[in-house]
């Protein structure tokens, strides 16, 4: 009924080629923005920041970032963790280095550094394709790990060999530490949410996004049109390893404050990530933030469900929490293999037509 | 075709091909051939299945690289080239099996098929507003251009995989003259298409020739075709030529009627 674009015409090609050309859906998303910024704050407890939302921004963030290499240039990676893993240790060491250093520049300092070596990876896409580029990627995965924990330059010679997180802060708010508010490690997170969507956005709307996708669907007929399959498939290791890699920064800094290698940046870690993209939708931004919530939402809600409602032991809730976290992404596949962001395009069709169908 | 001769007369060698060689490991697909196209004109190569046709647009392209002989375009020798290298020279083309690119909307299609004449770096795309955005528009606004020469503005926002395949042809072609080529390699346009979808696409590959002056080099197993609309015809036969001149020529040349018709012993 009021989900209407009739009416709503478009003079100019930059009006007709706007994110949200739906006036309702413009809307929509600025108030969401206002809530995130505004509302969210006030209301913000330690549990909410920490267990929802700061990982929600965090992953999504992640989740982009796979998302421009795996759903908008179709080259498989299994290396999320380990590119994860170089973001947090270059924020460890560009802040026990240079303490002087604004958590900003840190941040993006961390994510160049691991475009860097996320470029260096891609270089085997040029060749093997598929699955197979998935074993290589796999490889870095394990390498990097394994590199971060066998040199102790890496992690400053610790005992422990586990790196943690100096305090510093922002506008004179602590972010990062054990003293850190939550209420502004979630802004400061939620900020870079928010910019690097638009950054994955305006790349992927444009020339470059374009010879991305062209890559995905027919490198061959790309080829003739004049996209250099090197570049751009180097180009989407890079971004993509450059959001990768600001996740994986504020995922230390800001999230857990201190980290070890195998244990915060293992497989599972590039396998969720994987999950998260192909559950909201491949090669969509708004499907890495479903993606995303589904996959930190869904353990939160069925803990609280299991053991907060219906009085279940603690453990036995966390293995069943499992099974169905696995038997929902399972059903989800099934009746919607493009993922929930699919199934919001489809509700959006219909809702354009509703209530009269014809 | 109107005076086909005198057009010729008047125009230069856009691509001369001389004595090229091309072989698979033991498999010769092309040997010793050689041939021209005028600019300005719309070449045909034809030929029964196998004898060399597509490798040849492969050859032209880039996307083979022959062992022997010369390849000059523009008043220029190419050397050894990548095909996207070739894009930027102004050779753009279609497949014979359509290649286009599934997942994205016509309008997305064609204005990649803009690749080679957009030029702000990742930093201005990365910030949208300004140049990058500008140049977009530019661009946009050209493509319109070709997709309501095409007539296709009502599918503009359709993703080409739902496309019926005369449409996704046609498509193809929209994005292969997006790029502004100097010539246009078409893999048999018209191949699995009824009279009524030929008939256009002959008038857009005419019109295409008419009013952009692109050169065109086309395949056609569709004699009809061919004779109706090329200037001059190469005929192909297991790797070598046996033909070259004007359809008239051509189709009464015994050895081209031997090819097709077959020898009898």
């Amino acid at each position: 009924m009021f989900y209407r674009e009739s009416g709503d015409f478009k003079k100019t090609y930059q009006k007709d080629s706007q994110t949200f050309p739906i006036k309702f859906d413009r809307m929509r998303y600025y108030f969401v923005l206002a809530v995130a910024f505004l509302v969210i704050p006030m209301f913000l407890t330690d549990y909410m920041a920490n267990a929802v939302m700061i990982p929600f921004l965090v992953w999504a963030i992640a989740a982009l970032g796979l998302n421009i290499l795996v759903g908008y240039t179709g080259q498989l990676s299994l290396g999320t963790g380990g590119f994860m893993a170089v973001g947090a240790y270059a924020t460890y060491k560009l802040m026990t280095a240079f303490p002087g250093m604004d958590m900003v520049t840190v941040i993006l300092l961390s994510g160049l550094i691991t475009a860097f070596v996320g470029a260096m990876f891609g270089l085997p896409s040029l060749r093997i394709k598929g699955f197979y580029l998935a074993v290589a990627t796999l490889a870095s995965q394990f390498f990097l790990v394994w590199l971060l924990n066998k040199v102790p330059w890496f992690y400053n010679n610790s005992a422990s060999g586990q790196i943690s997180a100096p305090e510093r802060e922002m506008f004179g708010v602590i972010i990062t530490g054990p003293h850190a508010t939550p209420v502004a490690a979630y802004l400061f997170c939620l900020v870079f949410a928010v910019a690097l969507a638009w950054l994955a956005r305006n790349l992927t709307r444009g020339r470059l996004g374009r010879s991305w996708m062209a890559i995905r669907d027919m490198d061959i007929a790309a080829e003739i049109i004049g996209v250099n399959p090197l570049m751009a498939k180097l180009s989407a290791f890079a971004v993509s390893s450059f959001f990768i890699g600001i996740a994986g920064s504020l995922f230390f800094s800001v999230y857990l404050g201190a980290a070890e290698v195998t244990e915060a940046f293992g497989i599972t870690v590039s396998f969720a990530v994987l999950f998260m993209i192909i559950i909201g939708g491949l090669g969509s931004i708004f499907g890495s933030f479903v993606g995303a919530a589904f996959m930190v939402l869904m353990p939160v809600l069925l803990k609280n469900v299991l053991v907060g409602g219906m009085g279940w032991p603690t453990d036995l809730a966390a293995h069943f929490e499992y099974i169905i976290v696995g038997g929902l992404i399972i059903i989800f596949l099934i009746v919607e293999p493009h993922g929930l962001a699919q199934m919001a395009r489809v509700l959006k069709e219909k809702l354009r037509l509703w209530p009269f169908p014809h | 075709m109107t005076e086909p001769l005198q057009k010729m007369e008047a125009a230069s060698k856009l691509l001369e091909l001389k004595n090229i060689d091309l072989s698979f490991g033991g498999v010769k697909a092309i040997s010793n051939i050689s041939f021209d196209v005028m600019e300005g004109e719309v070449r045909a190569i034809i030929g029964p299945n196998g004898a060399g046709k597509s490798s040849m647009l492969n050859v032209i392209n880039g996307f083979y690289h022959p062992q022997q002989g010369e390849i000059w375009f523009d008043g220029k020798q190419r050397r050894s080239m990548k095909p996207y290298q070739i894009a930027y020279q102004g050779i753009s083309r279609t497949f014979q099996n359509i290649a286009l690119f599934k997942g994205m909307s016509v309008l997305d299609n064609i204005m990649t098929g803009r690749f080679t004449h957009m030029r702000k770096n990742m930093l201005w795309q990365a910030l949208w507003k300004g140049p990058a955005e500008q140049e977009e528009i530019e661009n946009r606004e050209f493509v319109e251009d070709i997709i309501d020469f095409l007539e296709i503005q009502a599918i503009r926002k359709t993703p080409v995989g739902r496309l019926p395949y005369g449409l996704q042809k046609r498509v193809e072609l929209g994005r292969a003259l997006a790029a502004q080529p100097k010539m246009l390699l078409l893999d048999e346009p018209m191949a699995g298409m009824n009279v009524e979808e030929k008939e256009d696409m002959c008038r857009f590959i005419l019109d295409v020739n008419d009013t952009f002056g692109t050169t065109i080099v086309l395949i056609e197993h569709d004699m009809g075709v061919v004779m109706d609309i090329a200037d001059r015809v190469v005929v192909l036969d297991y790797g070598r030529k046996i033909g070259d001149g004007t359809p008239d020529v051509v189709r009464n040349d015994q050895t081209v009627i031997d090819a097709y018709l077959g020898v009898s012993h």
